[in-house]
């Protein structure tokens, strides 16, 4: 077991440092970022200056080692747009994001999962077709698509909900909440909407597959035959027996929503880390574009980690391999 | 073949799916001869027709079936023609991720030990990242422009060809016939050429439809965020994308007609592909 989480350990750090040299080396790549941000009649002297202050100036793999070092001591340097660390411009975009992609992902379970069961429990009826149509659009309509049409109706049709930004925001712990005020909640609703749509979709096969598999068992069976009524069934075996492969994807999905958010988050301007990272693609600011990329990476890394490890700790095949090597 | 056929034909929605692709496709290769308007072409265009709503009759005498955009552009004929730009960018990016995806498995498949792993170690890893995020990236580092996008496209897609290439080709490799050529003199290649490659094809083929689909897609969201095609080339997801700033202020249908349309090709494309799938998978045949 020692030796499997060794050599799992090994392999993400190797990929890990494969994953920040590709990026900075591509992300490092493009343009030259002194146009971007001196403008062209500063004198020469101020270009210099600027140059050897970003350490432009250097070759590329002194760079990247300068990086290498900086990124292990949480150094990712300063946006050359906003002029701040990095990692401080990130964090305080953070929890807009966290926010968001929590909302999304609880949505997309608390409505996804009864309505899987129910298409799984009665697979025939016009309901579950019904249901079984909205998973195939939500899987297959592209996210921005869904936004801009939730935007047209609710927001421009209706008026009922804003149709941008995060609104006002409630300070717990010195993080600004958007979900502790009706105000916060009516900015959230449609980005969060958005965003869980693919994550119901998702939900929905999920736990119909996973529920037309336990409808066949002895367990039901047994159940039935103890007289048990089919809606205890449901909730008492069913939703347990097909809890466990919800519980896995729900985290899995959790960290792929934090990715995914920069579309939702560009359509709402929701000012998360995901408008953050396509404001600087635009506008060529390579010391977030890296930092977040690399952060990013390592979250992945992380989570796959962890679900492999977890998984060998269950998995009994695995364990004794490890054991006897 | 004519089984296979009329077993697809008996499903009335993958029929009209099918139907719909065809038609899609057929307006699209014919843009230039059906669409009312050359969009591309300067001269055509007169800002007083531009932001028409649908029906406006023009300067050019015609009526402009789905309006105008912001240029005084014929929205129908900036929707056929960025059918074509989508459906390329779909299906050139679909054949070489099956290309490079499928080489990729089946030499992993038969090669085995430390070219395996690490093959397919890669493979898992990008499947277990966000495509979106990888094709952002690539489109930052490589810049615009049609060959970049396509690179980017295969880049984010190109696992699950290998994936599924892989655990077809590794299941045939284990059977006996395989194992019986091998022992003869026949070259590894012969028998990957002439045994495995025929039946690893199907299941690429079904996954080739969805990619198709989730490339178009993908595309128009790139284009959407400013970082697809250059303006030249509008696509899909650049027309939407133009449109979105009238939308607040009621002209809604320059985003939305081709949004539609991108819509319909996308689902259109998805049941296709459904319905290959359930008639292809062993597991649903009795």
């Amino acid at each position: 077991m020692l030796g499997y989480v060794i050599q799992r350990l090994l392999q993400s750090v190797l990929v890990m440092l494969a994953m920040s040299a590709l990026v900075f080396a591509g992300v490092y790549a493009i343009g030259n970022p002194i146009d971007v941000l001196i403008s062209p009649d500063a004198t020469q002297d101020i270009r210099e200056d600027a140059i050897r202050r970003y350490g432009l100036d250097l070759p590329l793999w002194r760079q990247y080692v300068a990086f290498l070092g900086r990124l292990l001591s949480g150094d990712f340097g300063q946006s050359f747009v906003f002029g701040m660390p990095v990692i401080d411009l990130i964090l305080s975009r953070l929890p807009a994001t966290l926010e968001l992609a929590l909302a999304a992902v609880l949505i997309g379970t608390i409505a996804g999962v009864p309505l899987g069961i129910y298409a799984g429990y009665r697979p025939d009826s016009p309901l579950s077709r019904g249901i079984m149509a909205v998973s195939v659009l939500g899987f297959s309509v592209p996210t921005f698509w869904v936004g801009l049409i939730l935007i047209l109706t609710f927001a421009v049709n209706l008026d009922w909900l804003p149709a941008g930004n995060r609104g006002p925001t409630v300070e717990v712990l010195g993080i600004g909440w958007s979900f502790l005020t009706l105000e916060g909640l009516s900015f959230l609703a449609l980005p969060a909407l958005n965003l869980s749509l693919f994550k119901l979709a998702m939900m929905i096969r999920l736990s119909r597959a996973g529920t037309r598999e336990v409808m066949l068992t002895d367990t039901v069976k047994f159940a039935r035959a103890a007289g048990l009524s089919d809606a205890t069934i449901l909730r008492r075996h069913v939703l347990r027996l097909i809890s466990i492969p919800i519980v896995t994807v729900f985290g899995l999905e959790l960290a792929s929503t934090l990715a995914f958010a920069v579309v939702t988050e560009t359509i709402f301007s929701w000012p998360g880390v995901g408008k953050l990272i396509i404001d600087s693609i635009t506008t060529l600011d390579r010391p977030v574009m890296v930092a977040y990329l690399v952060l990013v990476a390592f979250l992945f890394v992380t989570i796959n980690l962890v679900v492999d490890l977890s998984y060998a700790l269950l998995d009994p095949r695995l364990r004794r391999g490890g054991a006897s090597a | 073949m004519r089984a296979f056929w009329r077993e697809y034909a008996e499903n009335r929605v993958a029929l009209a799916a099918l139907a719909v692709v065809v038609l899609i496709v057929g307006a699209a290769l014919l843009a230039p001869w059906v669409a009312p308007q050359d969009p591309y072409d300067l001269a055509n265009l007169d800002l007083m027709d531009a932001r028409r709503p649908p029906g406006f009759v023009g300067s050019s005498g015609y009526a402009h079936l789905l309006g105008t955009d912001a240029q005084g552009r014929d929205l129908l004929s900036a929707i056929l023609y960025g059918l074509r730009i989508s459906l390329q960018m779909g299906l050139a990016a679909g054949t070489v991720a099956l290309t490079v995806g499928a080489l990729l498995g089946i030499v992993a498949a038969q090669a085995g030990g430390w070219v395996e792993t690490a093959i397919m170690r890669v493979v898992d890893l990008q499947l277990s990242f966000p495509a979106i995020l990888l094709a952002l990236v690539l489109v930052a580092v490589l810049g615009q422009g049609k060959t970049q996008l396509v690179i980017a496209l295969v880049a984010a897609q190109y696992a699950y060809f290998a994936r599924t290439a892989y655990g077809a080709a590794s299941a045939e490799r284990r059977k006996d016939y395989v194992e019986a050529a091998a022992a003869t003199p026949l070259s590894t290649l012969h028998i990957v050429l002439r045994h495995v490659l025929p039946n690893v094809l199907p299941p690429l083929i079904v996954v080739a439809t969805v990619q198709v689909a989730n490339a178009i897609s993908l595309e128009a969201t790139l284009s959407f965020l400013g970082l697809g095609l250059p303006p030249t080339e509008p696509s899909l997801g650049m027309l939407i994308a133009n449109g979105f700033q009238y939308m607040m202020s009621g002209r809604t249908w320059i985003s939305v007609y081709p949004g539609i349309a991108l819509i319909v090709l996308i689902v259109a494309i998805n049941l296709v592909g459904d319905q290959l799938r359930d008639q292809t998978n062993p597991r649903l045949r009795r």
